[in-house]
């Protein structure tokens, strides 16, 4: 067991969470409540991590994250590492390639309020930001739930852009899956065995979580 | 009390079309009745701030809320109003009295429960503070969002169709708690509505609708005895409107004699000595007379003078207007009748109305305190 790799996959998990949380808490509120010119254009452009294969979108996140780009250049004289085959690099690849899975459950989830609810609260004198907090965020909490939920699963199993963006460092970019990987590679099926194991049961186990919780939130509410 | 006046005007071309136009004083219930898709919701939802026509001015308790001319437009949450939203629009994540307090926001926090208690209180709703939304039945949720828009003492109560999800039975009920709540508050109320009982029962004015223009606009006795309003009459038919008090109570027989502006009238009915109503005679109910046989079974007898006899092109029946004492009672007979009896203003008639024929209900509105 790489007990190491499991660390890298665990605060990359709670990292890209953390991080993309909050931006997909605003953009789905934004999409659900608002119109504007190029909604439809940005809402595909959201799911185009969905459609892409993970190699393809590694590619592209590498080239914009090497050092001849001007991205990876930016950041490098920002931070002084590079983007690429680090473990910023890979929160920031995961967060993109998650960017669907957080926007899409919060986005139908605000959908979900009747709109005389929001207007109602309006006219009950809260502000838009009261509104927010007090209203919306509680009544759409299941779907962030479920939001945060996918996206930590989703990180820990991610492979083939972690493999293309991050490598195989150890303590840096070697996450469970390269781990597997890589010990079924060097014919260490025991090892590889043990991590395929820790990883379906906390698959399961985030699954069982997420369905009591809801089931939890359901019966509160009717 | 002036400047607690409700004004609106509102213009736009599309996409909803409106034209509308008028002021309601504190005390008064205005309600807003028309066909669906005539624009009453648009209209009640532009006072709110919920909708912005291109051209608005609405001005309530003493504050401009919006005046498209000058660039003045307050958000919702600014406006001081209590919205009663007609699917209640109860916040389902918060218990009765969170509802309410969450339009309490304003105040210091450990006002809020007790405020939120009261308000509960005054809808008969004590005891069921901690209950969720979904937990109470449909008039209990009404009663909740009726306690909510008034808990932050609104400068201005708007009820959309407040009584539309509930049925018959509990329709009644409601009416006179919205009628008691109203009376307890001195502001101007705007209801919109497509039942003519809701006008009846809680309306002081009427502003007719119709695609987004005022067909009418009038007291509620003055309206319901114009032969010529599309909607208002085909709900129910011309007739006279107006308000009494309940001088006797007679178990035995099952009638309630009213005291009204000029006479009595005995209306079949059950209501304690005192109370306030307001009585509507259907127009096609009324029998005019100029001589009186013996032997009717009808209680009342009202000697007036006729004021006016309108004959209309499309309808065969003629409107007659008969003042007895301060009412003024209309009449439909047919042209025949009024050959017959040489009706035309000035003469003198007895007006003959069933005890059963008049409509007798609790009155809602107070007239606003002077």
């Amino acid at each position: 067991m790489d007990w190491q790799a499991f660390r890298v996959s665990l605060s990359l998990g709670l990292w890209t969470v953390a991080l993309l949380v909050p931006v997909g808490m605003w953009a789905g509120h934004g999409l659900a409540t608002r119109t504007f010119r190029g909604k439809a254009l940005l809402e595909a452009a959201v799911a185009i991590p969905l459609l892409l294969p993970p190699t393809v979108l590694g590619f592209y996140l590498l080239t914009v994250f090497s050092p001849r780009s001007a991205v990876g250049a930016a950041f490098e004289r920002l931070a002084g590492a590079s983007l690429a085959f680090s473990f910023p690099g890979l929160v920031l690849a995961s967060i993109i390639i998650n960017l669907p899975f957080v926007i899409q459950p919060i986005q139908r989830a605000f959908e979900a309020i009747p709109a005389d609810v929001r207007d109602a609260a309006a006219c009950c004198g809260l502000s838009p930001w009261q509104r927010f907090l007090r209203i919306e965020v509680p009544l759409a909490w299941p779907g962030i739930l479920t939001a945060m939920i996918l996206t930590f699963a989703h990180t820990l199993g991610e492979f083939g852009v972690v493999l293309m963006v991050g490598g195989n460092l150890p303590g840096e970019t070697r996450t469970l899956s390269i781990a597997i990987y890589d010990r079924m590679q060097a014919f260490d099926d025991t090892s590889a065995g043990i991590m395929a194991a820790v990883l379906l049961v906390m698959a399961v186990v985030t699954l069982m979580a997420t369905t009591a919780l809801s089931q939890r939130l359901v019966k509160r509410r009717g | 009390m002036a400047e607690h006046t409700l004004h609106v005007a509102l213009r736009q071309d599309g996409p909803i079309p409106l034209d509308v136009g008028f002021t309601c004083g504190p005390g008064d219930t205005l309600a807003i009745f028309g066909p669906s898709g005539s624009g009453k919701t648009t209209v009640l939802r532009s006072i709110a701030g919920l909708y912005r026509p291109a051209v608005a001015m609405v001005q309530a308790g003493g504050e401009t809320w919006s005046d498209s001319a000058r660039g003045v437009w307050v958000p919702p949450h600014r406006r001081h109003v209590g919205f009663v939203f007609q699917d209640y629009a109860l916040f389902p994540h918060l218990t009765a009295g969170g509802n309410v307090a969450a339009a309490l926001t304003d105040r210091p926090r450990g006002e809020r429960q007790a405020r939120a208690d009261a308000c509960l209180a005054q809808v008969h709703l004590q005891g069921k503070t901690g209950r969720r939304p979904h937990e109470l039945s449909g008039g209990e949720r009404q009663r909740v969002a009726l306690a909510r828009a008034l808990a932050r003492e609104p400068a201005v109560l708007l009820l959309d169709e407040p009584f539309a999800a509930v049925d018959r039975a509990v329709r009644r009920h409601l009416q006179d708690e919205v009628a008691a709540v109203r009376r307890s508050l001195d502001v101007p109320a705007v209801l919109v509505t497509h039942d003519l009982e809701d006008v009846v029962r809680l309306a002081t004015h009427v502003l007719l609708l119709d695609g987004g223009r005022v067909v009418a606009h009038d007291t509620v006795s003055a309206l319901m005895r114009r032969p010529d309003l599309p909607g208002l009459v085909d709900a129910a038919g011309p007739g006279t409107v107006f308000d009494a008090v309940v001088h006797r109570h007679d178990r035995e027989r099952g009638v309630i004699e009213l005291a009204f502006d000029g006479g009595r009238i005995v209306a079949a009915g059950t209501a304690p000595a005192g109370t306030r109503v307001r009585a509507r005679v259907p127009a096609r109910d009324v029998i005019l007379a100029t001589t009186l046989p013996d032997g009717l079974s009808v209680q009342n007898v009202l000697t007036g003078v006729v004021r006016t006899v309108a004959a209309s092109e499309e309808h065969d029946a003629v409107m007659v207007d008969v003042a007895v004492g301060g009412l003024v009672l209309a009449a439909e007979v047919t042209r025949d009748a009024v050959r017959r009896l040489a009706l035309a203003p000035g003469r003198p008639v007895h007006a003959l109305v069933k005890a059963v024929s008049i409509d007798v209900s609790a009155m809602a509105s107070a007239p606003p305190p002077r």
